[in-house]
């Protein structure tokens, strides 16, 4: 379910009234609030304009704030949340910067609505070490030098993880999984690598 | 000042050199030197920092009370603003501050025409739609071609047309007079692209005053000139403020000095009291934040039949917008007998131009290295043996065995023969850039009695591995780990480094850094000299220990015997570690490319590039590969994939965002062969030179030559899209065609 949601989050939300009607209908995060001025349909209920509550996990913590509807995920992680390991360079889906996880797939943090993750499991680049212990692609990326600006490189391993995580770490998987992280710098043959390591 | 025997040169093309090395100095390393920990492969300081998103960025900075600025930026090319009203905008609760520029007139799409600060983002981006702006729309020109048309808006003074000093450059009439002896004059016209950088961290700054302090963290690729500007527009002086760049996101060139919008941002800050963060957003990186100019290039190239190039003439046309700097660099790597060049700028109603990773270079070379193909084609040689016939550099004609083994050079086909529709080509393209290691940095090492040591230099590191790169030096002068050496980089109160253009950082930084240590090194030794009952000078400091004649400490406890808290020294690079004579007065590279082009779709897959790079002596191979891998990946954008495209109607530029602007990502990766090739060069006590900009200046040159190869026509002009790539198939077909007709017609005719 929550997997249909995303996918209506990602790709629906910026096409309008009726993709926005879908998504303010998620009953999970509703609270009516603030004045009636449009029309209302039956069996759905208005977030916002002004803060809404919403309660999801962060990097297997329960968390709960208040944001604006309109606040993206990546605002929310960035701002009020203090996580500012996701970055934020192209803040429309194209450059994978804002990579985190949503119930544990890969998602852009800035194309999704804050709210809709209410009630999910969000984890960043900060959630992926645990303690003092770096996860394998992290381990790898050091010793490869996967990266130099370093400014992809959080959604960059959090696109990785996932990727070594399903095994898909042959060259042709690793283009095509890694098609949405863009890399300025150009350090793509040492994460291909780096990649590679951490499967092994 | 005591004599040394140096080493220089290559392995398998090495020299001796008698030099003098002041005292006080180190020796310079050479070919013969055993390096421990410089030059050696090790992972870059702050990876861990940057893996799990720990590094804070100038973006990341989250200041309590902090607010955020932004920009009204007009839509227009060139307008008049008629009406600019704030009223609405400050009105609303949240908005702190607003500066309006009722300029006469607007002179390219983005300019901002006022800029407010607010309590949030969100408040801010309600602010920025309430404000009213009413233009007068203006005649405009945004192409290079249509601004150097006799009718078209003047951008700026009477002509659009501008030669700056150093514009024109050697003697027609000699150039001239190697034509006439030429067996080949071949006159063809090059275009290129404007380019903007992209870096992914945008541009900007967060700026806190306490008191009459400014401290401003800032993604710059240039901490001090970035202080001394923003000083300068503030009207305060220096020492008043502190900037900060722990890590930054790319610059690519385009991150120097203070810009508008920081210079905004720290007087919003000063106005309420509280910390502005103003970072530009993706739409405003294109516009506003730089970009490598265009170029058409005509270009009459001559040859003997033996090979011999004579005359090189290139006369250039871009555009930097309104900004100036739009020449190309080619001729130079051959041996040419005589060149001229005859460049121009074209003012058009756009953003202005900044420096792009080695300016003016890939645009020349790719023209030259186009041409040098087609004389090579014209006289029937190999294009390989073309440049090395004409190629007077020793480490250049090296690089060409070493790649042309790599890429398998023996295998390239007569262009044109690739059989079927998938085809296959090879292309070759050569660099050059100079040793650039500046006099001036300053470096500061420090030796703790707890054993610690400290190096600290005010500038940045912009993603090459600077602080990595320090650190080696200083472990390898001090006989320590490399996780020994604690490196602090990125604050102006520390000395003196460099904004990082011209590729000089490492070279420039190295150095000093070294002698910092060194003479650390010596007075650490004289303080433990008795403890060990010997003299200083019999002492060695190697795997972190101090050996003696027949005893030795450990480094912490010999730093335990300090009389002081701390020794300290502080280095500048000058004549005493960067002046001695060089191996070589050029850094060198060549590239090699094999590309498939699907001649029915037009498209083109860079399947291998082998770039063999000289790095002087290689401070980190892991780092160096880094950058050549980058700088190649960054040609073949430039190459194949990258345009900044302006709507000629409404002056717009039509793909100012990361999905429609399309830079390289990881489906286009190509095997990459990265040799970094060490060359002792003699020139500075460390021997590192120049790597971050060289390996993007060819790349583009050996793409389009392997095009060249596969497709049997050449595209002229990048980025090579498919719809030219179709084009000139086409165009060779017509031309085979009317030849064949001619031979029939002909035939026939003799036959009756």
């Amino acid at each position: 379910m929550s997997e249909e949601r995303l996918r209506v989050s990602r790709r629906e939300v910026l096409k309008g009234a009726a993709g926005a009607a879908a998504w303010l209908g998620v009953p999970a995060a509703a609270r009516a609030e603030g004045e009636e001025r449009a029309p209302s349909w039956p069996g759905i209920r208005r977030l916002g304009p002004g803060p809404t509550p919403l309660s999801f996990r962060l990097n297997g913590e329960a968390v709960t704030i208040e944001v604006t509807p309109r606040t993206t995920l990546l605002d929310a992680l960035r701002g009020p949340l203090g996580l500012t390991g996701a970055k934020r360079a192209c803040d429309r889906g194209a450059c994978g910067a804002c990579t985190v996880w949503i119930d544990g797939r890969t998602a852009n943090a800035c194309t999704v609505l804050a709210l809709d993750v209410d009630g999910l499991a969000v984890t960043t680049v900060e959630g992926l070490s645990s303690g003092n212990a770096l996860h394998p692609v992290q381990e790898a990326f050091v010793a490869q030098d996967a990266l130099m600006c370093g400014f992809c490189t959080p959604g960059m391993v959090m696109s990785c993880a996932k990727l070594v995580e399903r095994g898909a770490v042959d060259e042709e998987s690793l283009r095509e999984g890694l098609s949405g992280n863009l890399c300025r710098c150009g350090a793509y043959p040492h994460i291909f690598r780096a990649c590679q390591e951490a499967q092994r | 000042m005591s004599q040394r025997t140096l080493e220089l040169g290559f392995s398998g093309h090495s020299e001796e050199r008698r030099v003098e090395v002041p005292p006080d100095a180190p020796p310079p390393w050479d070919l013969r030197s055993d390096l421990k920990v410089a030059g050696k492969p090790h992972p870059r300081l702050e990876a861990r920092l940057k893996v799990t998103g720990a590094a804070r960025y100038t973006a990341d900075q989250r200041l309590p009370g902090m607010i955020f600025a932004g920009a009204v930026r007009s839509p227009h090319a060139h307008a008049r603003v008629r009406r600019l009203d704030l009223s609405r905008a400050k009105k609303l609760p949240g908005v702190l501050y607003s500066e309006a520029y009722p300029q006469r007139e607007v002179r390219y799409a983005g300019q901002a025409v006022a800029a407010l600060a607010a309590e949030s983002e969100q408040v801010l981006d309600d602010a920025l739609a309430l404000v009213e702006v009413d233009y007068e729309v203006l005649p405009h020109v945004v192409r290079t071609e249509d601004a150097l048309a006799e009718d078209a808006p003047a951008v700026a003074g009477r002509r659009n047309v501008r030669q700056g000093r150093g514009m024109r450059r050697g003697s027609l009439r000699r150039v001239e007079e190697a034509h006439a002896r030429a067996d080949v004059v071949l006159t063809r016209e090059y275009r290129t692209q404007v380019q903007t950088h992209t870096c992914l961290e945008p541009h900007g700054s967060v700026a806190r005053w306490e008191g009459d302090r400014l401290t401003v963290w800032a993604s710059t690729q240039a901490t001090f000139a970035f202080r001394q500007t923003l000083a300068r527009a503030l009207g305060i002086s220096a020492a008043q403020v502190e900037v900060i760049t722990e890590h930054m996101g790319g610059g690519f060139g385009s991150k120097f000095g203070a810009d508008a919008w920081d210079v905004f941002a720290a007087r919003a800050a000063r106005a309420t009291g509280r910390p502005c963060f103003f970072m530009l957003d993706r739409r405003a990186e294109h516009l506003v934040a730089g970009n490598r100019p265009d170029s058409i290039q005509r270009c009459t190239f001559s040859v003997r039949r033996d090979g011999k190039l004579l005359g090189a003439q290139v006369t250039s046309h871009g555009t930097a917008g309104l900004g100036r700097g739009a020449g190309v660099l080619n001729p130079a790597i051959y041996a040419f007998e005589a060149t001229y060049s005859d460049q121009y700028d074209v003012l058009t109603h756009a953003g202005s131009a900044r420096a792009f990773r080695a300016p003016r270079h890939p645009q020349g070379v790719f023209a030259l290295e186009g041409m040098l193909d087609e004389l090579a084609e014209a006289i029937g040689m190999d294009p390989l043996e073309l440049r090395r016939k004409n190629d007077p550099h020793p480490v250049r004609q090296a690089q060409y065995d070493v790649g042309a083994e790599a890429i398998g050079w023996s295998r390239r086909k007569p262009s044109g023969s690739s059989p079927g529709p998938l085809k296959r080509g090879l292309g070759v393209a050569a660099a050059r850039w100079a040793h650039n290691a500046r006099p001036g940095t300053a470096v500061r090492c420090r030796i703790g009695r707890d054993g610690s040591v400290l190096v600290a230099n005010g500038s940045q590191d912009i993603g090459t591995g600077t602080r990595t790169i320090l650190a080696q030096i200083v472990a390898e002068e001090l006989g320590l780990p490399l996780a020994a050496v604690e490196v602090r980089l990125g604050r102006t109160r520390d000395p003196y480094g460099h904004g990082s253009g011209g590729s000089v950082t490492a070279p420039s930084i190295a150095p000093p850094a070294r002698r910092a240590a060194y003479a650390c090194r010596q007075r650490l030794l004289a303080a433990v000299a008795a403890a060990l009952g010997c003299e200083a000078e019999s002492l060695s400091l190697r795997e972190g220990r101090v050996h003696g004649a027949e005893r030795e400490l450990s480094f912490a406890a010999a730093c335990g015997l300090l009389p002081t808290e701390s020794i300290e020294a502080t280095a500048t690079g000058g004549p005493e570690d960067m002046s001695y004579p060089s191996f070589t007065r050029e850094v060198a590279g060549v590239q090699f490319a094999e590309v498939e082009v699907d001649a029915e779709l037009g498209t083109v897959r860079v399947v291998k590039v082998v770039a063999v790079q000289d790095c002087g002596l290689v401070a980190n191979p892991l780092l160096a590969r880094s950058q050549i891998n980058g700088g190649v990946l960054q040609g073949i954008s430039y190459a194949l994939h990258e345009e900044r495209i302006l709507d000629a109607r409404t002056g717009d530029m039509l793909n100012a965002n990361l999905l429609d602007y399309k830079i390289l990502g990881a489906r286009e990766v190509p095997e990459i062969v990265a040799i970094p090739f060490s060359v002792a060069n003699g020139r500075t006590s460390t021997g590192m030179s120049s790597l971050g900009e060289p390996p993007t200046v060819p790349t583009a040159g050996a793409v389009a030559n392997a095009v060249a190869n596969a497709i049997g026509a050449r595209v002229r002009s990048l980025p090579i899209t498919p719809e030219k790539v179709l084009a000139a198939i086409a165009e060779a077909e017509r031309t085979r065609r009317a030849s064949d007709g001619e031979k029939k017609k002909k035939k026939k005719k003799r036959i009756f």
